[in-house]
């Protein structure tokens, strides 16, 4: 009830923001009712969570033969909670932000339906209701892209987006066809007793992973993203990356260790490789961006894979015989998709902040912003340490886990995963560790400093209302909390992974509360509360030390610079030149990045140019290459649209004959 | 209730002792270039000086910059206090474990950078810049040798890792020596030693730790200076952890124990620094983008101390 009546009240929201799109007041109700509705859905996955078997719904719609099933259990009700806990997030940011859009008539009645279609999904309990959810959210999402679509590049990237999207359902369809089998029973209760043959077996992961995989943005089928997440207004890009991209992990969880029945270790060393790849791929785009946005954006891919790994992990552990491995690194995989979720909604809204104080997206039309922008910029700070896998905070936690499963991985009797495992440690510290050159970057360059232009210097704290800073500052403290006490998180997450790997993982039961040690108290502990008591008693303590026995003095003067201080602002590092030493240390391998200098003759008075070339492998290796063989194939069937009646009837006639002799033979066998 | 007051007695120690050591390696430093040199308890002497001088913070600064050098302090502290030193009966032990030290000391370089960043100047951001690089390597290089060690003795905490190779069922390591040159790599670059980054060098553009604090001043400066102190006494006192734990207290030792671990702690600080001081003294710091040449290196011998682990396993 606290989950289907929320549910059903999106779509009327919806309803009525069409109908009264013409009343100012309107869209602040619209919102104002997807939050709570949000509210209740995130009271209901609490609810389900703390305790409980699954609750079965089922009603007389959808297909003919099949009625639409639902459902919820702990993996619902879980991504349940992190679906809304941005959804609450972004709606209240979007009662002060809303106004800000060129056009708020064309985002406010896709809002709520989005909302809808993302918890559909959560809820669906068949094959049929299942898609109909995904595209749902697919289709929604892709108008709220459109929203602003007098830019030429929205347009682009709302295409690529329906592409991608389209591919995404073309790989699912399939997938659940081989999963339902020929008896056509497409309730998922009936696809969890099923055999599958082997060669069904091995083509449904393949294919979960290509339709959600695209979904959740897996190198190389990301593409989309860094295109349509930011081209949507920021509240929106906020649950797209935040929330929609854990949409798909739940898809792709639900097909891997629900639906599916034993599957090979083998899968689970292709998605840790993925996983690898995709972490540091992404950060490495991440980390030359000049758009906050764009940034931000990359930085999930990143995230995704993380997740990834850890998901992998778990399907080699469990194939292995190691089912407390595999809930372990299950819980780690989920702890990091629910943390990503609140990190990441929390600095797309900030970054949304930041741009209706601005109107500026770009690092180098910023900077100085944390003087003039306060709330939004100690929040953006907690986003950034957060994302940055920095202890206390809820990032570093889910990455502690991840890195103490992996560091069991060499477990495994595969010597194939004894030697992989510790290369895709290796990927996942890079991957961490340029998250964090990466988010100093973005923070440096836009909050600190001195402003580059002059909307950077008038920036409007005004701008950032309270609805705006109370979201900010909600998700910043549970960015603390999760950090910081985790254990009352990682314990319900063990309840939701049991019925997955068939084993409970107590993930603080030797050593008591504060404390996590997943694989028994000799292996490896952390305490987050511990940590963060004794580093403010240890800060107190220098604070008071220093004051003590010095003087408290302070004099406000000029910045020294080794003498060369400048006033023009141009003269700061700007994010090209943060990023240069990476794009020289990474770039001119991953990306081919070259350098050129071009200056000119003693005399002449042409301006010096520096300029830099970089090739998106993905981009101009993979897809340029595919949108070459569809043109030459269309090329070639175009043709075809040239030839005589003559031979139009021939070719008829060939057809029916070819088809005659299978039925032929079909018959004969 | 003695775990406990071990640790307050490291937290002291660590704090006391940290400019005492960063005072000894310049003045072997200044001996064996043929330089009288400082008395070694000179950094007592400067850091309350700057203690006393009044602090000059640009314009531009914002309250980051202000609080940073006190996270910055507090995080290396922090960090400090949970690598056992003369006991491993430390009250922290549990807490925090190799991954969160790695984490913790990030943590303070991200307050760093930020700072460097936060005046707007040139130089603030170079520093900040290749600081980020060398970290980028750096970590995951720790990281693999965390790996490696983890293992060997099954456990991730410092604590019980020295108490396992001081458990003696262990032979010389391939893996182990791979993981040790790997951990004294990280612990050139993140200290800013030669041949990475020079602690002495005043030539701007050679400079990365020093430009980013270059706009600090008084009792900032101070803090900075201090927590670098304490950053390269963590590090003397994890590779003596890690790789050299003899003489060190277990839990359930007396008092009388603990005297050995203490004496035996001061002359493995004292060895490590002279060697630190040896080796710069050699050397000639090398070009900013062979950094990248340098880490990776670390960063492979880390994963191949986990790889020859197998080898070793299956021969």
């Amino acid at each position: 009830m606290l989950i289907a009546a929320p549910l059903l009240a999106l779509p009327v929201l919806a309803l009525f923001a069409v109908l009264a799109r013409r009343a100012a007041w309107s869209h602040a109700v619209v919102y104002g009712g997807a939050f709570l509705a949000a509210v209740a859905l995130l009271a209901g996955g609490l609810d389900r969570l703390g305790g409980g078997g699954p609750t079965a719904l089922t009603l007389p719609f959808g297909l003919p033969w099949l009625h639409a099933h639902f459902r919820v259990d702990n993996l619902s009700a879980l991504f349940l909670v992190i679906v809304n806990i941005a959804a609450a997030a972004a709606s209240v940011f979007a009662v002060g932000y809303g106004p800000h859009l060129p056009d708020q008539r064309r985002v406010t009645p896709f809002f709520p339906l989005f909302l809808f279609g993302m918890n559909a999904v959560l809820v669906a309990d068949d094959a049929f209701m299942f898609l109909v959810s995904w595209e749902f959210m697919s289709l929604s999402s892709w108008l709220l892209v459109l929203s602003d679509h007098t830019r030429p590049e929205t347009r682009k990237a709302a295409m690529v987006y329906l592409t991608m999207a389209v591919f995404g359902t073309f790989c699912l369809l399939p997938a659940f066809g081989l999963l339902a089998g020929a008896g056509g029973d497409f309730t998922f209760d009936a696809m969890r007793m099923k055999e599958l043959a082997p060669a069904s077996a091995f083509l449904v992961v393949l294919l979960a992973l290509l339709g959600a995989g695209s979904k959740a943005g897996l190198v190389p089928l990301h593409a989309w993203l860094p295109l349509a997440h930011p081209a949507a207004p920021s509240h929106v890009s906020a649950l797209m990356s935040g929330v929609m991209t854990k949409v798909a992990l739940y898809g792709l969880i639900r097909i891997l260790f629900d639906l599916h029945g034993e599957i090979g270790w083998q899968w689970g060393a292709v998605l840790m490789v993925v996983g690898g790849v995709t972490a540091v791929l992404g950060v490495l785009y991440a980390v030359m961006q000049d758009d906050l946005k764009v940034l931000l954006a990359y930085s999930t891919v990143e995230n995704i894979g993380v997740v990834v790994i850890g998901l992998g992990l778990a399907l080699a552990f469990k194939a292995g015989g190691e089912p407390a491995l595999a809930a372990l690194a299950l819980v780690a995989g989920l702890y990091h998709a629910l943390n990503h979720s609140v990190f990441k909604s929390l600095l797309f809204l900030g970054a949304g902040a930041v741009m209706s104080a601005t109107g500026e997206r770009s690092l180098g039309a910023l900077g100085g912003l944390l003087k003039r922008l306060p709330w939004t910029g100690a929040t953006f700070l907690v986003g950034a340490a957060a994302i940055s896998a920095l202890p206390p905070l809820n990032g570093f936690v889910s990455e502690w886990l991840i890195l103490q499963s992996l560091f069991k991985g060499p477990t495994l009797p595969h010597w194939a995963m004894k030697f992989g495992v510790p290369v895709v440690g290796a990927l996942l510290a890079l991957a961490a560790a340029l998250a964090a050159a990466c988010f100093v970057r973005a923070y440096g360059v836009a909050f600190l400093g001195r402003p580059r232009t002059a909307a950077a210097a008038e920036a409007d704290g005004n701008a950032v209302t309270l609805g705006m800073r109370l979201s900010l500052a909600a998700l910043a403290a549970l960015c603390v909390w999760l950090g910081a006490a985790p254990v009352t998180m990682t314990n319900a997450l063990s309840e939701v992974v049991r019925p997955l790997t068939g084993i409970e993982v107590p993930v603080s039961a030797d050593l008591g509360w504060p404390w996590l040690s997943p694989a028994g108290p000799s292996s490896g502990s952390y305490s987050g509360t511990i940590l963060v008591a004794m580093g403010l008693l240890l800060c107190g303590l220098a604070v008071m030390l220093v004051h003590r026995l010095g003087t408290r003095a302070l004099r406000v003067s000029d910045a020294w610079d080794c003498g060369h201080a400048e006033d023009i602002p141009q003269t700061q590092y700007t994010g090209h030149s943060f990023a240069q030493p990476m794009r020289r240390a990474f770039g001119a391998t991953v990306f081919r990045a070259r350098e050129s200098v071009d200056m000119p003759e003693p005399g002449d008075d042409a301006p010096a140019r520096h300029v830099v070339s970089m090739i998106d492998p993905v981009w101009d290796g993979l897809y340029r290459s595919l949108g070459r063989l569809v043109d030459f194939l269309a090329d070639q069937v175009n043709r075809m649209q040239f030839l005589t009646v003559r031979r139009y009837l021939l070719m008829m006639f060939a057809t029916l004959v070819i088809w005659l002799l299978v039925v032929a033979v079909r018959q004969q066998l | 209730m003695s775990a406990l007051a071990w640790q307050i007695a490291q937290i002291l120690l660590v704090a006391v002792l940290a400019p005492l050591a960063t005072g000894y390696v310049r003045f072997v430093k200044a001996r064996l270039n043929g330089r009288r040199g400082a008395p070694p308890w000179q950094p007592y002497r400067d850091l309350l000086r700057l203690l006393k001088k009044e602090a000059i913070v640009a314009p531009s600064a914002s309250w980051l910059f202000r609080a940073a050098p006190y996270v910055t302090f507090a995080a290396v502290w922090l960090a400090a206090c949970v690598v056992p030193t003369f006991t491993t009966a430390i009250a922290l032990a549990p807490s925090a474990d190799l991954i969160a030290l790695v984490a913790l000391l990030g943590l303070a370089r991200f307050w760093t950078a930020l700072a460097g960043m936060d005046v707007g100047t040139a130089f603030g951001g170079i520093g900040s810049s290749r600081e980020m690089l060398i970290a980028s390597l750096a970590e995951p290089a720790m990281l693999m040798m965390t790996f490696s060690l983890s293992l060997v003795a099954g456990t991730t905490q410092p604590a019980q890792i020295a108490a396992f190779i001081l458990g003696g069922d262990i032979g010389v390591e391939v893996s182990l020596g791979l993981a040790l040159a790997a951990l004294v790599m990280v612990a050139i670059a993140e200290n800013g030693r030669i041949p990475i980054d020079n602690p002495a060098t005043h030539l701007e553009l050679t400079m990365v730790h020093e430009a980013m604090v270059l706009e600090y001043s008084g009792r900032h400066l101070a803090m900075m200076e201090a927590a670098a102190m304490l950053r390269l006494t963590l590090f003397m006192a994890l590779i003596s952890c890690l790789f050299f734990p003899w003489g060190m207290a277990l839990p359930g030792d007396g008092p009388a124990a603990v005297a050995v671990g203490l004496a035996a702690f001061l002359a493995k600080v004292a060895a490590l620094a002279t060697a630190l001081a040896v080796f710069e003294t050699m050397i000639a710091k090398m070009r900013v983008f062979r950094y990248a040449d340098f880490l990776g290196g670390a960063l492979l011998l880390g994963l191949l101390a986990t790889i020859f682990l197998y080898v070793s396993e299956a021969v």
